[in-house]
């Protein structure tokens, strides 16, 4: 097992399905990528260089935008992925201003 | 063709499921029906907190939703029991019911003179109900005439990886023998609406699916807060999901890859005469969620999870999914298949999905699921209006 799932070529992370540890290298699509954090098990690491901004694709949709840059190997969850819907707190703060 | 063993009904739909029914129109009797219940083998109530004091749509939906149950096919005979002066009036509630052709019976309170006379008078009338429902004998009848409800909670990423994949092709399954299944939990189509509206099979469907998508995101919107932390909730979030958009997209998979041939509102029944996939506005919260596609028409619930949890239905039996290995082990007094074999490697979605679709042909002929045989009844109505 190769302790991924990368559920579509599109995707750039995928999905763990064993607990990743800081400095392990694991081959990616015939790509080495050396894991930059922790990553709890089922959770994300990316596998392409993600620019703040930028949207990123999970099942070859977008699952949200990166709130900072996402470097490959990187752990991708709520402290760098925003979603970009349901978001009354933005709507808020646009009629704020 | 595959064949069922069920129990017929007056109006030609086919129960897994023979049950004694106790509605209360209202919280008021809520306490009265459960007592009610509790004197006779195999009495249900659905106490809850509604039924007086709600206005306009609101209104009609929780009426909508107690009809439902009254009507679904699963039950053989219901007690309606109301306070007498609550806004949902009984006599309401169970004329509706008896359309359907099944023995129907109202109680008040106010009539009967207080509790304890209404429990006496109740408990007569369902000890009566329980000798015809036991005398009544399972019929063969075909796979096609069964609803199927799909149902997602406390999902973690291994629901759109492995069980909602596998549920999807049981779903698959039981379209292709002519079955209906309903997919459901609109706030979990928010990021993925764009995938289900373009397998409906009219123009009409989709802009209607699209649109209840945009009405509960605005709703979310007006609460000027961000929707992640209720959705995806706190325990999605530790278990990895990130965005309700990558809940979405995992959650839509339980609907196989079939064409969306209706779109209800909450408790509408399904037409009879059009099987297929259906979508219905539910909260993504499991016990309303469950409740409206019951009350629709679902005589059977496949529920798949990733944390784990216990839910079941007061008349519909609901088979619990994880692809979760660890949660399976974890949770195995309320898991009744584990998906997690796709995770391991041990075994592929079609073979998950084969035994998904098997398990619901052996409880649908009156196996317990888990839920089930532990006596889990939750029940919830899906308010959109204030109480005043």
């Amino acid at each position: 097992m190769n302790g991924y799932v990368h559920a579509s070529e599109k995707d750039n992370l995928v999905t763990c399905v064993r607990a990743m540890k800081a400095g392990e290298r694991v081959l990616v699509d015939g790509t080495e990528v050396v894991v930059r954090n922790d990553i709890p098990i089922y959770h994300k690491m990316a596998v392409s260089e993600i620019k703040k901004g930028e949207e990123v694709y999970k099942y070859g949709e977008v699952m949200g935008v990166a709130s900072r840059d996402i470097h490959i190997g990187e752990w991708a969850h709520i402290h760098n992925v925003d979603s970009t819907r349901g978001r009354g707190d933005i709507a808020k703060r646009e009629v704020q201003q | 063709m595959i064949r069922l063993k069920g129990y017929r009904r007056a109006d030609g739909h086919w129960g897994i499921r023979n049950h004694l029914l106790i509605i209360p129109t209202s919280v008021c009797a809520s306490e009265t029906a459960s007592r009610i219940a509790s004197l006779i083998p195999g009495a249900v109530a659905i106490p809850h907190q509604h039924g007086c004091c709600q206005v306009g749509e609101d209104y009609k939906q929780t009426v909508r939703t107690l009809v439902g149950f009254g009507r679904n096919p699963n039950v053989g005979a219901v007690l309606v029991v109301g306070l007498g002066c609550e806004g949902i009036q009984p006599q309401v509630v169970a004329e509706e019911i008896a359309k359907s052709g099944k023995p129907v019976e109202t109680i008040t309170i106010q009539q009967c003179g207080g509790t304890l006379k209404t429990i006496s008078a109740g408990a007569e009338i369902c000890a009566g109900f329980a000798r015809i429902l036991a005398a009544q004998e399972r019929e063969e009848f075909d796979i096609s005439e069964l609803v199927l409800g799909l149902e997602c909670g406390g999902s973690d990423p291994t629901s759109g990886i492995a069980s909602n994949p596998s549920v999807g092709r049981a779903s698959n399954r039981l379209i292709d023998a002519g079955g209906t299944s309903i997919l459901s939990e609109t706030t979990e189509l928010i990021g993925a609406e764009h995938l289900v509206a373009a397998r409906c099979v009219t123009q009409e469907l989709a802009d209607r699916l699209v649109w209840m998508v945009k009405r509960i995101e605005e709703k979310s919107i007006s609460y000027g807060v961000d929707l992640r932390g209720t959705q995806p909730t706190p325990g999605n979030i530790e278990g990895g999901l990130t965005t309700i958009e990558e809940k979405s997209l995992g959650c839509i998979y339980k609907a196989g890859d079939k064409p969306v041939v209706g779109v209800l509102e909450y408790a509408e029944p399904v037409d009879s005469a059009v099987k297929g996939l259906y979508f219905m506005d539910t909260p993504g919260e499991d016990i309303d969620s469950i409740t409206g596609m019951v009350a629709g028409g679902a005589q059977i619930v496949v529920f798949t999870t990733g944390r784990g949890t216990p839910t079941g239905c007061p008349i519909a039996p609901v088979i619990k999914v994880t692809g979760n290995p660890e949660t399976y082990e974890r949770m195995i007094d309320n898991i009744d298949i584990n998906a997690g074999r796709v995770i391991l490697e041990e075994a592929s979605l079609e073979e998950v999905g084969q035994e998904i679709f098997d398990m619901m042909i052996r409880v649908s002929n009156g196996d317990l699921t888990k839920a089930e045989s532990l006596g889990h009844r939750e029940f919830g109505i899906y308010r959109i209006g204030d109480t005043f």
